[in-house]
C-alpha cells in the first residue's frame, strides 16, 4: 500500500536538529580529539540551533498543519520557538567554558541539550495528545540525564533521582488525563477535541477530569505550587550550567504547551480550568515570595524566584483572554532576558579556584568588581519589578489583564507578593554594596558570559525606551491562538 | 455471570494507577520499588487506552499504547542508570537516605 509522504517543510527546524544531534553523537563517539572535542561539538550544536532558528523565522507564520494535523506551526509557535532556541543556545555558550574549567565536560552534554531542545520545539508545535506526549517525553528524558550529568557528585545524582521520580509521576498524571480525554471524546487531535467540546453546552465529567490531570502534569513541569517540590533540590544539586538551562527553556516550553492546550481544545471548559490556574498562580506567587526569604544559597534562591515568576505568568493564562495571554508572552520574554543575566553571574561565581554559591559570597562586590555589581543590581531591581526596568512592564501587563477582567484578587495578591519578594532581591543589592568584601571573584569573565551579562543588562535597562518590537511579535503570536 | 463492560476496565485501571501513586509516596524502603510503581502507573494508563479504543472501535488508543510502552521502556532504562550512579556515590538506594538537600 502506498501512502503519501507528509509535508516536511513545517518540521524542517526540528528535523535539522534531530539529524544534527544524531550526526554529532556519531562524531563524538568516533572522533576522539581529546579535551577539545566537547567544545567543538558544543559550538556545532549552537550553530545548528542558530540555523534552525533562522528556519523557524523564515517560515511565513501562517498556520500550517502537517502529519495528519498532529504538528502545527503558526505565529505562536514561531514566537515560542525563538525564545526557546535563544535561551538554549545562550546557556550552552556560557556552559562550555564552565564545564571545561570544572573538568566535567563531555561531548554528550551538548547532544543531550540538543535532544531536549527538539522535544521542546515539538511540545510547542504539538497539535495532538500523542504529539504532545512524545515531545514532552523527549524533553523530559533528556533532562533527567542532564540533571544527573555530574555523575561523581552525590548531590547532582540525588537531584537527578528526585527530578526523575517526580517528573515521571507528572508524565503519568498527564497520560492518565490524556486517556480520559480520549476515552470521553474518541479522538486525540486538538482541532477535533475543540470541535467536540464546543458542540455541547457542558463537557462530560470524564473529559473535565482528564483536562484537570493534564493541567496537573504540565504544572509539575512548570514547577507551579503545589507541584514544585523538586525545583529547589534540583536547582541546588545540579551543576550551575544545568540549573541555568532548567530555569529557562523547559519552563517556556511547558508554558507554551499549557497555553496551547487550554486555549485550544479545552477553551470550551474555560470556566473550569480558570479556577485551577488561578489557584496555581496564587499559590506559586505566595510560596515564591515567602520561601525565598531566608535562603542562603543563590541557586536555591533562584529556584524560589522562578516559582514566583511562574505564578505571575500564570495570572495571564488564568485571565484566559487575548490580553492575558499577551501579558504572559511578554512576561516570558522578559523573564528569559533577566534570568540569562543573573545566571551569567552565577556561572562566574568562583573564588580562589573554588565554586561558591552562597549569597554572602557576593559581599562587597561593588568595591571589587563595580561593573558586575552594577549589572546584577539592575537585574535584581528588574526582577523585583521596580520601574522603569523591564521587569516592571512584564508585571504591569499581566496585572492590567487581571484588572480588566475583574480578577482583582489575583492582581492584589500579585502586587503584595512582589513587595515581599522585592525584599530578598534588594537584600542581594545591599550585600553587594554595603557589606565588607570577603574575597574577589577569580579571573575575568569568559567572553560569552560577559557578552550575555552586558546584553541582558542593556535590554533590561533600555526596554522602556522602545517596547514595540516585542509587543508586536507577542500580539501576532496571541492572535494566532484566538482566531476571529 | 455479568458482562465485563468498559466500566470494569476503567475501575481496574484507576485502581492500578492509584496503587502506583501510593507506591511512590508511601514507600520508604527502596528506589527500585519507586521505578516499579511508575511502571504500574503507565500500565494502568495503557489498560484505559486499550479499553477506550475497543469501546470507540478506533485504533488511536492502541497506537497511543504502543508509544507509551516504548517511552516507558526508555524511561525505566534512564531511571535504572540514575539508580546506578546514585548507588556508586552514596552506597545505598534506600529512599530514607536521599535527603542531602532540604529546606
Amino acid at each position: 500500500m502506498m501512502t503519501e509522504l507528509p509535508d516536511f517543510l513545517p518540521v524542517l527546524p526540528e528535523f535539522l536538529l534531530i539529524c544534527a544531534a544524531l550526526g554529532l553523537l556519531m562524531a563524538g563517539a568516533f572522533l576522539r580529539e581529546g579535551k577539545a572535542a566537547s567544545d567543538v561539538i558544543g559550538l556545532w550544536a549552537v550553530l545548528f540551533m542558530t540555523v534552525s532558528g533562522l528556519l523557524v523565522v523564515s517560515g511565513s507564520g501562517v498556520q500550517i498543519t502537517t502529519f495528519n494535523g498532529m504538528f502545527i506551526t503558526d505565529h505562536f509557535s514561531v514566537f515560542m520557538k525563538i525564545l526557546i532556541l535563544v535561551s538554549v543556545s545562550v546557556t550552552l555558550m556560557m556552559s562550555l567554558p564552565w564545564l571545561q574549567y570544572e573538568r566535567i565536560s563531555r561531548f554528550e552534554f551538548p547532544i543531550l541539550v540538543l535532544f531536549a531542545t527538539v522535544g521542546m520545539l515539538m511540545m510547542v508545535s504539538a497539535n495532538d495528545l500523542m504529539a504532545m506526549y512524545l515531545g514532552l517525553e523527549l524533553q523530559s528524558l533528556s533532562l533527567y540525564v542532564i540533571a544527573a550529568y555530574h555523575r561523581d557528585s552525590s548531590r547532582a545524582t540525588e537531584a537527578g533521582m528526585k527530578y526523575f521520580v517526580l517528573g515521571s509521576l507528572a508524565s503519568g498524571l498527564l497520560l492518565f488525563g490524556a486517556s480520559f480525554v480520549y476515552g470521553f471524546t474518541g479522538q486525540t487531535g486538538f482541532d477535533g477535541l475543540a470541535k467536540s467540546f464546543a458542540g455541547v453546552d457542558r463537557a462530560s465529567m470524564g473529559a473535565i477530569i482528564g483536562a484537570v490531570f493534564i493541567v496537573f502534569g504540565l504544572a509539575f513541569k512548570l514547577s507551579a505550587v503545589p507541584f514544585h517540590m523538586w525545583t529547589p533540590d534540583v536547582y541546588e544539586g545540579a551543576p550551575a550550567p544545568v540549573t541555568a538551562f532548567f530555569a529557562l527553556a523547559p519552563k517556556i516550553a511547558a508554558m507554551a504547551l499549557l497555553v496551547r492546550v487550554l486555549t485550544g481544545p479545552f477553551m470550551a471548559m474555560a470556566e473550569q480550568w480558570q479556577q485551577i490556574v488561578m489557584i496555581l498562580a496564587m499559590a506559586s506567587m505566595i510560596l515564591g515570595a515567602f520561601a525565598a526569604l531566608n535562603q542562603t544559597n543563590i541557586k536555591r534562591l533562584m529556584a524560589y524566584s522562578s516559582i514566583g515568576h511562574v505564578g505571575y505568568a500564570l495570572i495571564g493564562l488564568s485571565v484566559g483572554n487575548m490580553i492575558g495571554v499577551l501579558g504572559l508572552l511578554v512576561y516570558l520574554a522578559i523573564y528569559l532576558v533577566m534570568n540569562l543575566g543573573v545566571f551569567a553571574i552565577i556561572l562566574s561565581m568562583r573564588q580562589k579556584g573554588r565554586l561558591t554559591e552562597g549569597i554572602e559570597d557576593l559581599s562587597g562586590l561593588a568595591k571589587t568588581q563595580p561593573l558586575i555589581a552594577a549589572s546584577l543590581a539592575a537585574l535584581m531591581f528588574s526582577m523585583a519589578g521596580i520601574p522603569p526596568l523591564a521587569g516592571f512592564f512584564s508585571k504591569l501587563y499581566v496585572f492590567i489583564a487581571a484588572i480588566e477582567s475583574q480578577m482583582y484578587v489575583l492582581a492584589i495578591v500579585g502586587v503584595l507578593t512582589s513587595v515581599v519578594s522585592a525584599f530578598y532581591y534588594i537584600r542581594i543589592i545591599k550585600i553587594m554594596y554595603f557589606d565588607e568584601p570577603v574575597a574577589t571573584f577569580d579571573q575575568p569573565l569568559s567572553r560569552s558570559v560577559a557578552l550575555t551579562l552586558a546584553a541582558s543588562s542593556i535590554v533590561v535597562l533600555c526596554f522602556f525606551l522602545y517596547p514595540p518590537p516585542l509587543l508586536m511579535q507577542a500580539e501576532e503570536a496571541t492572535a494566532a491562538l484566538f482566531p476571529g | 455471570m455479568p458482562d465485563i463492560a468498559l466500566g470494569h476496565y476503567l475501575i481496574v485501571g484507576a485502581t492500578l494507577f492509584t496503587l502506583g501513586i501510593f507506591g511512590i509516596f508511601l514507600n520508604r524502603k527502596n528506589v527500585l520499588l519507586i521505578l516499579m510503581s511508575l511502571e504500574l502507573m503507565l500500565l494502568a494508563v495503557n489498560i484505559n487506552m486499550v479499553a477506550f479504543s475497543a469501546y470507540w472501535h478506533n485504533l488511536t488508543g492502541q497506537v497511543f499504547t504502543m508509544f507509551i510502552l516504548t517511552v516507558a521502556a526508555a524511561e525505566t532504562a534512564i531511571g535504572l542508570a540514575i539508580v546506578v550512579v546514585l548507588f556508586r556515590n552514596s552506597g545505598t538506594i534506600a529512599v530514607e537516605d536521599i535527603h542531602q538537600m532540604k529546606g
